[in-house]
């Protein structure tokens, strides 16, 4: 079988779920093989192992993390230019889509931006997008290889299949070329304690409904009580009144949470496209008519400022 | 410094699309608009030329005949001029095939800045800036939710899950930039009118030097074999608060097993 080349995102904490997702869909196209960019320690390579990585490439390279995306992109191509895999995943984002697309130049191959879905149909891999604001599946097939693949977080579920993989040591040298961005200072982001809103099984999304800042710690405390990530529509990131990495939607995450509460959010098309895929989709909305209600399980017309109170009150007397 | 703007004219986002018999986008059929997110990269352009950073902005654009109204949209909002790639032998290229056309082009064009939104809105690969970046030999900063110039060297802020960045970029490069950047200004009626006597030129895949048989349909890296609809979610239950939504709320909750 041929290896599919997996590269891995790996934070202080160990290796991140969007990773083991990839590795899970790798299995059915061949041999999951991880690529780990600095340190590979055992607890890294274990939990590659558990979902199904047959071969680690640890790459010691110390300018991937002074420069953007270019010298992890030059690494990759060349552990495929010597691995011959049948695919290369990634997953989607800022990173990912720059690994993706310099790859893709340098070997003339086929690429495939955020699927949510791989598979080999003979030799060929085929793939499942949702596109134009998820109103539409498309499904292609990438005619010059290796695919490579970005797909979206939380799209395929990760499910472990214990293998012990080799660890090969990859020493990569960085060109000039690849030193043209520089990142010369990087402010790290204070950690809430909630889960990544792109990881997070349930998310607590506010819109123009909270009304200010201060209104947004409703959605707060409601996604601190169902132990969710907080997230927003553009509305309120742009009126600062939450960060912008909590904007949900067409040019922020796209999320896929078992438990998606919509709260003061009416709904546009790019909003939805980053929420459509959750599997449940609760609304709070004073405004009937919102189009949000349209892609509901269920809806409560009311405000929210008196609902999600209520919510986590009755939270707090049920769990006792 | 010579900046080139590469805009997408796109199906407008709320119009009902269409897909024609060989699965690519029915672009004739369907109402379009310059792509709103390259409305961003438009901006910054017209932005750093008032500034005096900028002494030159071109846009460029891949498309139909139609794509021109995009053209002339960006040319209200600021801008010298344009240029059009126009063949019909460009049809349903890859992002691969593209690229080329895009790279090709600002070879020809001539360039020290390439600025790009941070995707189209109709195809939505944010892949396309940076294979331009690799073909050219440019350096590459994507993603940028701040731009500032200064001499040969851009800086850019971009915004990652755990971090906000702080990037340096040489030149020549290719930056794409964020909704985070500015919103686009609304091009007064004067400027719509300036914007009617700015040159557009038409380029041709010849004029370029690239052949037919590497771009288009059949030379696609990447096939698309079916596209349906979405299928519709089915209807859920809708209350009303009348005191009592947040308990309904929780007895849902409840029943799917979230509390």
């Amino acid at each position: 079988m041929s290896e599919v080349l997996v590269v891995a995102e790996t934070t202080s904490s160990g290796v991140r779920k969007p990773t083991l997702e990839l590795l899970t869909a790798a299995r059915a196209l061949g041999e999951p093989a991880a690529i780990v960019f600095g340190a590979a320690d055992d607890a890294v390579v274990a939990a590659l192992g558990e979902y199904g990585a047959t071969k680690v490439y640890a790459v010691d390279a110390p300018e991937v993390g002074e420069f953007l995306s270019l010298p992890k992109a030059e690494a990759v191509v060349q552990i495929a230019q010597q691995a011959s895999p049948v695919a290369v995943l990634l997953t989607s984002g800022p990173e990912g889509k720059d690994i993706a697309a310099r790859v893709a130049v340098r070997l003339g191959a086929g690429v495939v931006p955020d699927a949510t879905k791989v598979e080999l149909a003979g030799d060929t891999v085929t793939t499942t997008q949702s596109v134009f604001a998820g109103r539409f599946q498309a499904k292609s097939e990438v005619t010059r290889g290796p695919a490579v693949v970005t797909m979206r977080p939380n799209a395929t579920s990760a499910e472990p299949a214990a293998a012990s993989p080799s660890v090969e040591a990859v020493s990569v040298s960085v060109s000039d070329a690849a030193k043209g961005a520089k990142i010369t200072s990087r402010e790290p982001k204070v950690s809430t304690g909630r889960p990544e809103l792109t990881d997070a099984a349930v998310v607590v999304a506010g819109g123009r409904g909270v009304g200010s800042q201060e209104g947004f710690a409703v959605i707060e405390r409601a996604a601190d009580a169902l132990g969710g990530a907080v997230g927003a529509s553009r509305t309120v990131t742009d009126q600062h009144w939450a960060p912008h990495e909590l904007q949900v939607g067409q040019t922020g995450k796209t999320v896929a949470p078992s438990l998606y509460v919509a709260a003061g959010i009416s709904g546009a098309i790019q909003h939805r496209a980053g929420m459509q895929s959750s599997k449940t989709i609760v609304v709070v909305n004073k405004d009937p008519k919102a189009p949000i209600f349209q892609i509901a399980d269920y809806g409560v017309v009311g405000d929210l400022h008196a609902v999600l109170p209520a919510l986590v009150d009755e939270v707090a007397r049920r769990k006792g | 410094m010579k900046i080139v703007v590469l805009v997408k004219h796109v199906p407008e986002p709320t119009a009902t699309w269409k897909f024609a018999p060989d699965l690519t986008v029915d672009r004739a059929g369907v109402e379009g608009r310059l792509s709103e997110l390259d409305e961003y990269a438009v901006e910054q352009a017209a932005r750093l030329a008032e500034s005096g950073a900028a002494s030159e902005v071109v846009f460029l654009t891949v498309g139909p005949a139609k794509a021109a109204e995009g053209l002339r949209k960006a040319l209200a909002i600021g801008g010298d001029k344009a240029v059009h790639v126009l063949d019909d032998a460009i049809h349903g290229s890859c992002a691969l095939g593209t690229s080329l056309v895009l790279a090709k082009a600002l070879e020809k064009v001539g360039y020290d800045l390439v600025l790009t939104g941070m995707a189209s809105t109709d195809a939505e690969l944010s892949v396309v800036p940076q294979m331009v970046a690799d073909r050219l030999g440019a350096n590459q900063a994507t993603f940028a939710g701040e731009l500032t110039v200064d001499g040969g060297q851009v800086s850019i802020r971009r915004d990652t899950d755990a971090a906000s960045e702080r990037v340096a970029v040489t030149l020549p490069a290719v930056v794409s930039v964020t909704d985070q950047t500015g919103e686009a200004r609304y091009p007064a009626f004067k400027a719509i009118m300036a914007a009617k006597k700015k040159p557009i030129e038409t380029m041709s895949l010849a004029d370029l030097g690239v052949a037919a048989d590497q771009v288009g349909l059949g030379a696609a890296s990447v096939r698309t074999v079916d596209v349906s609809p979405t299928p519709p979610r089915t209807a859920g239950t809708i209350v009303t608060d009348e005191g009592e939504g947040g308990k309904q709320l929780a007895d849902f909750l409840a029943g799917r097993g979230f509390i």
